[in-house]
C-alpha cells in the first residue's frame, strides 16, 4: 500500500516535470485530463517490485509550486471546487463594490484562470439575512456581476464567466452575527467545466 | 415533467364537485319578505345594533360518525372566529345544552339563555366513499330558519364543507367574501434534499400549498432544486414561481390539478419574482435579460413582451394594482430600496415609500387601497402599510423576529408573511389587517415567502 503510493508520488513527480518543461516552451498549455489519467492508471498497475524506501525528499524544490498545477489537471470538478483555487470575494453589508482586498483576491483568481485557459467559471452571488430575500436576488446578481466586471478587466473572456444570484437562500454560515453575515455577503466562484 | 401528487388531483376533483343544493326547506321556510323591499336574503340581527352572537355547537351525527360531526363544527367555528365578523359563543361553553339529534329539536330556549342570537347547526352523514352534509342558521329568538344549505360529494376533504358553509353565512349575513375555500403558497425547506451539483451543504426548498388555515400541506415541486416567490394565478389552479432547476433563475408556471408545466420566459435571460395580473392574462415579473435588474410584462404565454422602467440601479419586485392599471416595485435609484409605482403603460412613475429600506410592495385586493411591505427596522424587518389615497404609513408587526414577504388575503382583511418570530426558524404567519389575532400556519422545517389565493 505504501510503496504503490511512493510508487506513484514518484510518477507523479516525473510527470510534473514534463508538464513543467512543456509550459516552459509555451506549447500546448497542458495534457487533457483523460490521457494524465489512463496513464497514472496504467503505471499504478505495472508489476510493482518492493520500491525503495530513500528517494523520498529529492525534490522538495521543485514540489511546492507545480504538484498544485498537476494535481488540478487529474480532478474531477467536485474535487476541483472542494479545494477550490478561488477564494470569495466580501461585500459590506448592502454594497456590490468590489473593496481593495476583493480586487487583490480577483487579481490572484484571474490568474488562475490565465493558467487554466480551458476553465469556466459561475460567480455566484450571496447576500446576509439583514436584507429581504426579493431585493437579495438582484443585489446578489450585482455583486456577481461586479466580480465578473472586474475579472474581464483584467483579460478573462466574458464567455468563460457565467454569473447567478442566490439572494440569501443558501447562506454559508447559518448564524445571526456579524460573523455569519460577513461570511455570507459574498462572491462565490464554482469551477463548472474545465 | 413535473408531476403532481395524486392527492391533489383527488382534492381538485372534490372541490369541483362540491355542489351547494338550496335545501328544499329553505325557500319555502324563509319569511315572505324582508322587512325591507331592496335587502337581499335574511339577515340575522344581534340585540341593540351589536352583531349577533353565535353558537356553533357540533354538528348532528347522523350517520354516527361523532368524531367527524365534532370536527366540521369546530372547523366551522374557527373559520368564522378568523373572519372576525360575528361574534362567537365559545364552544367550551355548550356543555349543558343537551346535544340535538335532528334540526326540529334544537334546545332554543337553552341557546337563548346562553345569549345566542343565532345557531348554527348542522348534519353529517358519511356513506362509504362519500358525504353528505347539512346546514341551518336559526335565529334563536324567532326560532325560524335563516339559512339552509346542503352539499354532497366525496368525503376525502370533509373540512371543505365546513369551509363552503363558513363562506355562504359569511357572504349571505355580511354580503363578503369569506376566504375559508381560499390556500396558500410558500416555498420550504422542509424535505431537506440536499442541492445536486455543488460541494457546499445546501438545503433545496420545493413549492408547498396549504388550505388558508394550514390544514391539508401539500408538496407542489419535486426538481429538488430551489424553489421560491410563488404566486398563485387568479383561477387558483396555476402556481408560478422562480425555480433553479436550469441552474439560474427562471419563471415556470405549474398547472397544480394538470400536472403539467409552462415556461413563458423561452430561455432568455434570467427571470424571477412573478406576479399573475388581476385578470391572469399576463405576468409582471424581474429580468436581467438588458443587463440588470429591471421589471417586465408579458401576457401569460410569454408573448407581448414590455419593458417598464428603465434604469441602471435596481428594479425588483412587481405586484399588480387591482385594477391592474399600475404596478408598484421596488426600486434603489435614490440609494436604498424604495417602494415606488408605475402605470402599467410605464408612465407616470412615482415613489410612495420613505423608509431606511422598503422592499416585497403588495398591493391590497379592492375595497382597500393598500401596499404592503417590508420595511428594515434595526438590523430586522417588519410589515407596514401604505395607504395609496392618504399617503400615510401603519405598521403592524413591532419586532418579533424578523417579518417580511406580506401577502393579502383575497378579502384584503388578512395578510400571511414570513416570521422568524419563533426560535429562528422561518414559518408562515398570517394576521388581521389591523395586526391582531396572529396565527401561525407552518411548523415543519422553514417556510418562506406566501402568497394568498383569491
Amino acid at each position: 500500500m505504501t510503496r504503490m503510493r511512493t510508487m506513484g508520488l514518484i510518477l507523479g513527480v516525473a510527470s510534473l516535470a514534463v508538464v513543467s518543461c512543456a509550459k516552459k516552451t509555451n506549447t500546448v498549455p497542458r495534457p487533457m485530463p483523460p490521457p494524465a489519467a489512463s496513464s497514472g492508471a496504467d503505471m499504478g498497475t505495472t508489476p510493482a517490485p518492493p520500491a525503495p524506501d530513500p528517494p523520498l525528499a529529492e525534490p522538495p524544490i521543485v514540489t511546492p509550486t507545480v504538484v498544485p498545477e498537476g494535481a488540478i489537471g487529474s480532478k474531477n470538478l467536485d474535487e476541483l471546487n472542494r479545494e477550490s483555487p478561488f477564494s470569495p470575494v466580501y461585500f459590506a453589508l448592502d454594497s456590490f463594490e468590489v473593496s481593495p482586498e476583493g480586487r487583490a483576491i480577483l487579481q490572484a483568481s484571474a490568474q488562475v484562470l490565465q493558467r487554466q485557459p480551458t476553465w469556466q467559471i459561475t460567480i455566484e452571488g450571496h447576500c446576509d439575512e439583514r436584507g429581504t430575500a426579493e431585493y437579495n436576488l438582484s443585489l446578489g446578481e450585482r455583486r456577481a456581476v461586479a466580480a465578473k466586471t472586474y475579472l474581464v478587466s483584467l483579460g478573462i473572456a466574458a464567455e468563460r464567466l457565467r454569473t447567478v444570484s442566490y439572494g440569501k437562500e443558501f447562506p454559508f454560515d447559518p448564524g445571526h452575527d456579524e460573523s455569519a453575515w460577513g461570511k455570507n455577503r459574498r462572491a462565490h466562484f464554482v469551477i463548472t467545466a474545465k | 415533467m413535473t408531476r403532481i401528487p395524486r392527492l391533489l388531483a383527488t382534492l381538485a376533483a372534490a372541490a369541483a364537485t362540491v355542489v351547494a343544493v338550496t335545501s328544499a326547506q329553505t325557500p319555502a321556510s324563509q319569511p315572505p319578505a324582508p322587512q325591507q323591499p331592496g335587502e337581499v336574503g335574511i339577515v340575522l340581527n344581534g340585540e341593540r345594533g351589536q352583531p349577533p352572537r353565535l353558537a356553533v355547537p357540533d354538528f348532528i351525527a347522523a350517520g354516527g360518525d361523532a368524531d367527524l360531526a365534532k370536527e366540521l363544527a369546530q372547523v366551522l367555528y374557527d373559520d368564522l372566529a378568523f373572519e372576525g365578523e360575528v361574534d362567537l359563543i365559545p364552544r367550551d361553553t355548550y356543555g349543558s345544552i343537551p346535544p340535538a339529534r335532528s334540526f326540529a329539536e334544537a334546545p332554543f330556549d337553552r341557546w337563548r339563555e346562553l345569549g345566542a342570537d343565532g345557531l348554527v347547526l348542522g348534519s353529517v352523514t358519511r356513506n362509504g366513499a362519500n358525504v353528505k352534509v347539512e346546514m341551518r342558521l336559526f335565529d334563536v329568538r324567532t326560532r325560524r330558519q335563516i339559512l339552509g344549505r346542503e352539499y354532497g360529494g366525496p368525503a376525502t376533504n370533509p373540512r371543505l364543507y365546513a369551509h363552503t358553509i363558513s363562506d355562504e353565512i359569511h357572504e349571505t349575513q355580511n354580503q363578503l367574501k369569506g376566504v375559508a375555500r381560499t390556500k396558500l403558497t410558500f416555498s420550504s425547506d422542509r424535505v431537506r434534499d440536499k442541492a445536486s451539483n455543488t460541494v457546499e451543504s445546501r438545503n433545496v426548498k420545493e413549492i408547498f400549498i396549504a388550505d388558508y388555515d394550514g390544514a391539508n400541506q401539500r408538496r407542489v415541486t419535486v426538481n429538488r432544486q430551489l424553489n421560491v416567490f410563488p404566486s398563485w394565478s387568479p383561477d387558483g389552479r396555476a402556481i408560478a414561481y422562480t425555480s433553479y432547476r436550469r441552474g439560474y433563475p427562471d419563471i415556470f408556471i405549474s398547472l397544480i390539478y394538470q400536472g403539467t408545466m409552462e415556461t413563458p420566459t423561452k430561455g432568455v435571460g434570467q427571470n424571477w419574482l412573478p406576479a399573475f395580473s388581476p385578470d391572469g392574462t399576463r405576468i409582471a415579473f424581474t429580468s436581467n435579460r438588458d443587463g440588470n435588474s429591471e421589471i417586465y410584462v408579458m401576457n401569460r404565454d410569454g408573448s407581448g413582451l414590455r419593458r417598464l422602467t428603465t434604469h441602471p440601479a435596481i428594479d425588483s419586485t412587481p405586484t399588480w394594482s387591482p385594477s391592474g392599471g399600475q404596478i408598484a416595485f421596488t426600486s434603489d435609484r435614490t440609494g436604498s430600496p424604495q417602494i415606488w409605482s408605475v402605470s402599467a403603460d410605464g408612465l407616470n412613475l412615482r415613489r410612495l415609500s420613505s423608509e431606511g429600506y422598503a422592499d416585497r410592495p403588495t398591493w391590497s385586493p379592492a375595497p382597500y387601497n393598500e401596499i404592503a411591505f417590508a420595511a428594515r427596522t434595526g438590523s430586522r424587518f417588519d410589515i407596514k402599510i401604505y395607504e395609496v389615497d392618504k399617503g400615510t404609513t401603519r405598521q403592524i408587526t413591532f419586532g418579533e423576529g424578523s417579518n417580511e414577504s406580506p401577502a393579502w388575503a383575497p378579502s384584503g382583511r388578512h395578510l400571511a408573511f414570513m416570521s422568524t418570530r419563533n426560535a429562528r426558524a422561518s414559518q408562515i404567519f398570517v394576521v388581521r389587517r389591523d395586526g391582531k389575532n396572529l396565527k401561525q400556519i407552518t411548523r415543519e422545517g422553514n417556510n418562506f415567502t406566501p402568497n394568498w389565493s383569491r
